[in-house]
């Protein structure tokens, strides 16, 4: 596994800070290669798309509007969820955090007395970290999304929430499974990787009777469950077992069934660029002799409701996990999703991941942009990630800038001292000649300056920077045209 | 026509000759442009990194001091970008009724500066000439931030001499970002050197933009690599003519 990046930490609590974190990618020309051509593809496929799709702003209006409403009144929607699903033979649980998520599943599989479960790829039991958390008690978990098979076999972490092995190339799915399945004969061509694949599942899905699932909507109104995918591995999980337990953060509902038409234009335009997935999977709790028997959703807060309560952050739950931010992302196209440090990166992680840790960990994400605004223009739900990063570099400033540590952090320093020195006209033009006095130590007979120590030394390391001018603007116009215009006056 | 030039507090450090080519220009076009001395900063760099009271604190002053005037002219698109896009949250969250009210009657009165030649002077040609190949980079503040559109590019397509050369992959960002460039200066060089590469690529002379912050960035890595490119400000073709060549305002 020579190019793969090793286990990187996609715990907020203990991931390094993302310049740190990005470092090791930035040195990946393979890795950056496989991320910058897959989203490439990904993105020139949703251009079209969107292009041809004349009311597409109508429609992320319409989808923005329904997703505010839903969180507007949470609550009352979540209830009849639960009264409608409940009524059609489905079992509502509720957890607060992960820790009572991953013990509700555990509890359900416990009483199944299953040893085995499969999974539809669902990155909320990712954020919950349910694979380890079941695996340590005892059970065999086995995951029948592509690219979470080629995780899970190749012992890798999630670099993206819609194609989460992004970050490998085929070759490396022909050696990751080569090894893990035992065939060094395998090739690299596509045909042969999901035939060796297909034979893998079909295995799991004929023994194996019990399941976990994602949603990509609850329904208030029927108490449904809507699942969208591209293989169809999901489908076999949704309908072969004897139980199925579905895991959605509480955010997920919908209140009509209608309101699939808007949701589901939206999310596959911008997650794929296909005009539909190709498999859209809807249930309503149990139908005896068909499909599961047994059938829990387990709603996660995690989080979740402390955002609800902020009202710019609010929007933040909006999101329908499509991945368009982070595929428009100059920042994510050069570091890929592992040094987000969270099973969510690009724009929608760097606001989504600090928020579900309450602001106590991942305060590097929200820095881990250039708020080029790509991704507010790409959201399907109108989600201003710009917006949200800002209010949230305030909160992380307001947290830090009574730290001792930081008070004498060169850039902490340097923007307090900014914000006395630019509120007098007369002190800002003290502090201009002051610098070209010392700018004039460092800059060179060719009138840059290469190198600059402390904070400047970032910039420097790439790039250099032409030294003071002569004259700052205002000076050369109080010499020539203000005093042009006092003549003029007398 | 009446306006009022805020230059920004770096392009008055760093690149005073934007501010000149500016004054050049309106000037010729007929413009009786204003100065006002007291000015320094908009806060930008305060409220995209995170000290909001002090982003705050510079709003006020900057709606302030250009309370009595009839255009306020801006040659960076990226501090107009502020005024439009957050003021009005840091005025909501902060300001007081009289404040806002201020608020309100500066804000159209603000104009970048394509924006002021084109809607307001009404100018496509401004009589510039530049007889080089030059490579348009369209600054996310400018394209996404206040939507400039096709201004530039229908000013530079009326400068004589200039041989415009198309950039791919314009709406991509260069990776300056402001303190960006020094908080993950590794990711933000990451993203520059792509950029190069299609900015490069262009066989162009000059790279220009309404915002010197990119272009410092992208200039910035130009002359450390011997690149064979320089960096201009829009403002320093557009007030080139024959009888002035840009180089005069150097």
């Amino acid at each position: 596994m020579s190019h793969i990046v090793e286990h990187p930490v996609l715990d907020p609590r203990l991931a390094p800070p993302f310049p740190q974190a990005a470092l090791p990618v930035l040195r990946n020309p393979q890795l950056r290669k496989n991320v910058a051509h897959a989203i490439d593809v990904i993105q020139t496929k949703r251009g079209k798309l969107i292009h041809e799709k004349t009311d597409w702003q109508d429609l992320r209006s319409a989808a923005a509007a329904i997703r505010t409403h839903v969180l507007e009144n949470l609550g009352a929607y979540l209830e009849q969820f639960e009264a409608r699903c409940t009524a059609a033979g489905g079992h509502v649980h509720w957890a607060s955090d992960a820790a009572e998520a991953r013990q509700i599943i555990l509890d359900l599989l416990r009483q199944e007395k299953a040893t085995e479960v499969i999974k539809i790829k669902t990155m909320t039991s990712a954020e919950i970290q349910l694979n380890p958390f079941l695996q340590a008690a005892g059970l065999g978990v086995f995951e029948t999304d592509l690219a979470e098979i080629i995780l899970q076999l190749g012992n890798q972490e999630p670099s993206h929430i819609v194609v989460p092995a992004l970050h490998i190339n085929r070759s490396q799915v022909r050696e990751i499974f080569a090894k893990s399945m035992g065939r060094p004969e395998l090739s690299d061509d596509p045909h042969a990787l999901t035939d060796a694949a297909r034979t893998y599942l079909r295995r799991k899905f004929l023994d194996i009777p019990s399941a976990i699932s994602g949603a990509n909507y609850l329904i208030a109104e029927t108490g449904g469950v809507a699942i969208v995918e591209s293989e169809g591995n999901g489908r076999m999980c949704l309908t072969l077992p004897r139980t199925l337990i579905t895991l959605a953060g509480i955010e997920k509902v919908l209140p009509r069934f209608d309101d699939l038409e808007v949701m589901l234009q939206v999310l596959a335009r911008s997650a794929t660029g296909e005009r539909m997935n190709p498999y859209t999977s809807l249930w309503n709790g149990v139908t005896p002799g068909d499909g599961p028997q047994n059938f829990h959703v387990v709603l996660l807060d995690n989080g979740r409701s402390s955002i609800l309560a902020k009202k710019r952050e609010r929007q933040t739950l909006r999101c329908i996990r499509c991945a368009a931010c982070m595929n428009s992302c100059p920042v994510y196209r050069q570091t890929g999703g592992h040094a987000y440090g969270s099973v969510y990166p690009g724009p929608i992680g760097a606001i989504l991941t600090p928020q579900l840790m309450q602001m106590h960990h991942a305060q590097s994400l929200p820095y881990a942009s250039s708020l080029c605004g790509a991704c507010y223009e790409v959201c399907p739900v109108k989600i201003n990630i710009p917006e949200i990063l800002l209010e949230l570099r305030s909160q992380v400033v307001d947290q830090e800038r009574h730290d001792l540590g930081r008070f004498f952090d060169p850039l902490y320093l340097g923007l307090r001292a900014a914000g006395v020195i630019l509120s007098r006209a007369w002190l800002f033009h003290a502090v201009q000649r002051l610098g070209r006095i010392g700018g004039s130590f460092v800059t060179r007979k060719d009138g840059w300056i290469h190198a600059m120590p402390s904070v400047g030394g970032k910039w420097t390391q790439t790039r250099d920077l032409r030294g003071f001018p002569k004259d700052t603007f205002h000076a050369w116009w109080q010499q020539n045209r203000a005093r042009q215009s006092e003549k003029g006056a007398k | 026509m009446h306006a009022s030039l805020f230059i920004t507090c770096y392009n008055d450090t760093l690149f005073p000759e934007t501010g000149r080519a500016v004054v050049s220009l309106l000037e010729r076009l007929g413009v009786e442009l204003d100065f006002h001395p007291q000015q320094t900063c908009c806060g930008q760099m305060h409220a995209n990194t995170g000290f909001r009271s002090e982003a705050y604190s510079l709003a006020k002053r900057l709606v302030r001091l250009y309370a009595d005037v009839e255009h306020i002219v801006i040659p960076s698109s990226s501090c107009v970008a502020m005024i439009r896009d957050q003021y009005p949250g840091l005025f909501e969250e902060l300001g007081n009724d009289s404040l806002r009210r201020e608020f309100a009657a500066f804000l159209p009165r603000v104009y970048e500066l394509s924006e002021f030649l084109i809607d307001k002077l009404g100018v496509e040609d401004v009589g510039a000439y530049f007889p080089h190949r030059v490579t348009y980079h369209a600054s996310c503040h400018g394209l996404r931030g206040i939507h400039l559109g096709d201004r530039p590019f229908r000013l530079l397509a009326k400068v004589r001499g200039l041989d415009l050369a198309p950039l791919p992959n314009l709406d991509r960002c260069c990776g300056f970002g402001g303190t960006f460039s020094v908080k993950n200066a590794e990711v933000s060089s990451a993203m520059l050197a792509v950029k190069l590469q299609d900015v490069l690529g262009t066989q162009a002379e000059y790279c220009t933009a309404l915002d010197n912050s990119c272009l410092m960035h992208l200039g910035g890595a130009m002359h450390r690599q011997y690149a064979g490119m320089k960096t201009i400000h829009m403002a320093q073709i557009l007030a080139s003519t024959e009888s002035a060549p840009m180089e005069a305002l150097l």
